[in-house]
């Protein structure tokens, strides 16, 4: 190792960084995360009937971005995707600008998607770091202060390997590093895919030997930890997996990883919703931040789907519909903020789950 | 490994865990009583008593014998292995005097630093062969907790990417051991304060090492609510021109360990190294007063900070036990008193005069 420090950062650069990274976990706010590919938008507009243009994706990104200043209360950040970063209101107002007037930090997609792993079993890391230093530069000068890199990884028998793992969480550090050199949050994201039959137990058993080799890279790499978010997934159990669990069961378990294996100056955790539904993401949530673990960093949302799903379904592509989308938006926002201070109370159907089963505070 | 094998049950890792707790409840720390027969004999040669095996007999026990008033501020003791089966006068076993006052008895188990080859005079420790059997037998024999202690220098040219690694394995593996036999690991990289160097040096020297330990840690599935870590304070080496105030010495320790240290690790318990009892104690209260968010119990694990005075007053008199286990209840009152931020003595003008708002490091 090297036994001199070369700082990385003087002290107004991390100040700054900080400083974004606490404005956008500030307490009872979370992320929008509006940064689907124009491929992964395609997948949204479909199912409403509605053309994958690059006018339909501006109209609806407006409704968004519009909603009234409910959202500015429980709403820190939103992460846009390149295009939706240079598009305008319909007044002509540019999106990064009016979301930025609203006291919003913008963020930014800069990874360029995953490539295969070869000689493994159907692993990726991800692409994007050629030539991100001046891209981060031009993203800053038009309004962006954080960035997102999302890395992947899945469960098997044989996965994730220790390739994987070591690759991934390489490139995350890296990506890190680049973007504090030119004055941008990273939020670093190490997502397990919930696809599989596996139980909780063993998703958190990989989530945290996954976090903990991430950690380490960004210790090799010299990222400022306190000018992070980390936006991992929950541990939850695969999605064909038959077991049934608590929502508190899935908030210890979750807690346990990231109390084994974040340090505590890392400024905010913010959360995938992955494939749950919108109040399942919610309930989760809450769940986590009730739980009785100490919990030194900000434990809050980053959620796409899961605060987009009715809006999207109120919406189906007509005008009319703008304002009763918006709202639906503004509802998952609202319960997301509260859920974030471990204040929400779900009225409706929590699906099978059910709040009743507690589990006691138990080593695990 | 996608798989877990799960190295303990949940009620050993329960155990483990209200082992860890006990010892480091709020107001309480360790006394690090395990000087090995040679560094012994540089206490005693201090103090002109001659290192017999009597004579460390008595010294322990002059320490063991303090009244009821260690009982809220001492968690747990560690010995050295020739001090377990010692007794007192009346035959007493120490482990017993120790255990039925409540607190936590624990027993060194390393075999001392040896040379990494190739190397600019680093070492790692030695320790783990039949540690497993000496775990055993220390457990039956009463100890609940172990500590190893590996050692770094800061120069020019170390602690070399080999040292870190090395002996963060080498932490790990005792562990990993001594958690399958009931035994809390406390894990002790010592970062020297030997040297020249800055405070932010030694921070960022402490940062590394600590990356490294709790990444091995977790490769070697260590069970962290079951142990504790015994560190070094960030402080600048002894020979460093610049002087820092109490209040930046606990935000470099504190910067440190945040940016390091799971929230998951029950308590961290710092050595004194170099420092005097006074300054071990202002820090450490220093550290508890951080306005950072401190996860962790930060306490105090002093072998000198708790003993010189002690020593100093005894000088192998017998006249002088009393006056020398009053010396030691004293330190160990004041020092648990620290351990909670609550120590308001420490005449030491300059450490409490600049105060440095929280920045970034």
């Amino acid at each position: 190792m090297m036994p001199h420090q070369y700082p990385a950062l003087t002290t107004e650069q991390k100040k700054e960084l900080q400083e974004i990274a606490e404005r956008i976990t500030a307490p009872g706010k979370g992320i929008l995360a509006a940064d689907e590919s124009t491929g992964s938008m395609g997948k949204r507009l479909n199912p409403i009937g509605v053309e994958n243009t690059e006018e339909n994706r501006r109209l609806y990104r407006q409704l968004l971005f519009t909603a009234d200043e409910r959202m500015d209360a429980c709403i820190g950040g939103v992460i846009f995707f390149h295009e939706t970063l240079y598009q305008n209101a319909d007044d002509g107002t540019n999106f990064s600008q009016l979301i930025k007037d609203r006291g919003i930090v913008v963020g930014i997609k800069v990874d360029k998607g995953v490539v295969p792993l070869a000689g493994t079993d159907g692993e990726t890391t991800t692409q994007g770091l050629d030539g991100l230093a001046e891209r981060c530069a031009q993203y800053k000068k038009d309004g962006a202060d954080f960035a997102k890199w999302r890395s992947v990884l899945k469960i098997s028998d044989n996965t994730p390997s220790e390739l994987a793992i070591m690759e991934n969480a390489n490139v995350l550090a890296r990506y890190a590093s680049i973007c504090q050199q030119n004055g941008i949050v990273p939020i670093v994201e190490p997502e397990i895919l919930p696809d599989g039959d596996h139980d909780l137990k063993r998703c958190q058993y990989i989530t945290e030997k996954v976090l903990s080799a991430v950690y380490k890279a960004l210790s090799d790499h010299h990222v400022y930890l306190e000018g992070t978010l980390l936006k991992p997934n929950m541990v939850t159990p695969g999605h064909s997996c038959p077991q049934k669990y608590t929502n508190e069961e899935i908030a210890m378990a979750t807690v346990t990883a990231l109390r084994r294996t974040v340090p505590p100056a890392v400024t905010g955790v913010t959360f995938l919703s992955g494939g749950q539904s919108e109040e399942e993401a919610s309930i989760n949530l809450n769940a986590i931040n009730t739980c009785p673990l100490g919990k030194p960093w900000a434990l809050t949302f980053s959620y796409g789907r899961a605060l987009q799903a009715s809006a999207l379904n109120a919406w189906r592509g007509e005008r009319d519909n703008e304002k009763a989308a918006a709202e639906e938006f503004l509802k998952r926002a609202e319960v997301n903020g509260l859920a974030a201070q471990g204040k929400y109370e779900s009225t409706g159907d929590s699906g099978a789950a059910g709040q009743s089963l507690y589990v006691a505070n138990h080593a695990y | 490994m996608t798989h877990q094998f799960p190295a303990l049950s949940s009620g050993q890792k329960q155990e483990l865990q209200e082992i860890a707790l006990r010892i480091v409840t709020p107001g309480k720390g360790i006394l690090a009583a395990d000087e090995s027969v040679g560094s012994m004999a540089k206490r005693l040669n201090q103090i002109g008593v001659e290192n017999t095996e009597e004579n460390r007999r008595q010294y322990r026990q002059i320490l063991f014998r303090a009244d009821d008033r260690i009982n809220s501020c001492i968690g747990g003791v560690i010995f050295f292995h020739e001090t377990l089966y010692q007794h007192a006068d009346d035959g007493t076993p120490f482990v017993k005097m120790i255990k039925d006052r409540g607190i936590t008895v624990g027993i060194k188990v390393d075999k001392g630093v040896v040379p990494l080859a190739g190397t600019n005079g680093e070492s790692t420790t030695q320790g783990l062969d039949g540690l497993s059997e000496r775990c055993v037998q220390y457990k039956k024999d009463g100890a609940n907790f172990a500590k190893w202690r590996c050692v770094f220098k800061i120069s020019e040219t170390t602690p070399s990417k080999l040292s870190i690694e090395e002996n963060a394995n080498v932490l790990a593996r005792y562990s990993s051991i001594c958690q399958q036999h009931g035994i809390v690991p406390i894990v002790e990289p010592e970062i020297l304060s030997d040297g020249d160097h800055d405070l932010r040096r030694c921070q960022y020297v402490t940062e590394k090492v600590l990356a490294a330990l709790y990444k091995a840690m977790s490769d070697h599935h260590v069970y962290l609510e079951g142990t504790l870590l015994k560190p070094n304070m960030a402080t600048p080496g002894h020979s460093c021109p610049t002087k820092y105030s109490a209040e930046e010495v606990a935000m470099a320790t504190v910067t440190a360990l945040r940016r390091t240290v799971p929230p998951a690790v029950t308590g961290v318990t710092f050595l004194s190294g170099g420092q005097s009892e006074e300054e071990a104690s202002v820090h450490l209260n220093a550290i508890n007063n951080c306005s950072l968010v401190k996860p962790w119990a930060l306490t105090f694990s002093y072998g000198r900070a708790l003993q010189v005075s002690a020593l100093k007053t005894w000088r192998g008199h017998k006249e002088n036990e009393s006056a020398a286990t009053e010396q030691f209840i004293k330190r160990a009152e004041v020092n648990g008193l620290a351990c909670q931020g609550k120590y308001t003595g420490g005449g030491d003008s300059e450490s409490d005069q600049i105060y440095v708002a929280n920045h970034a490091y």
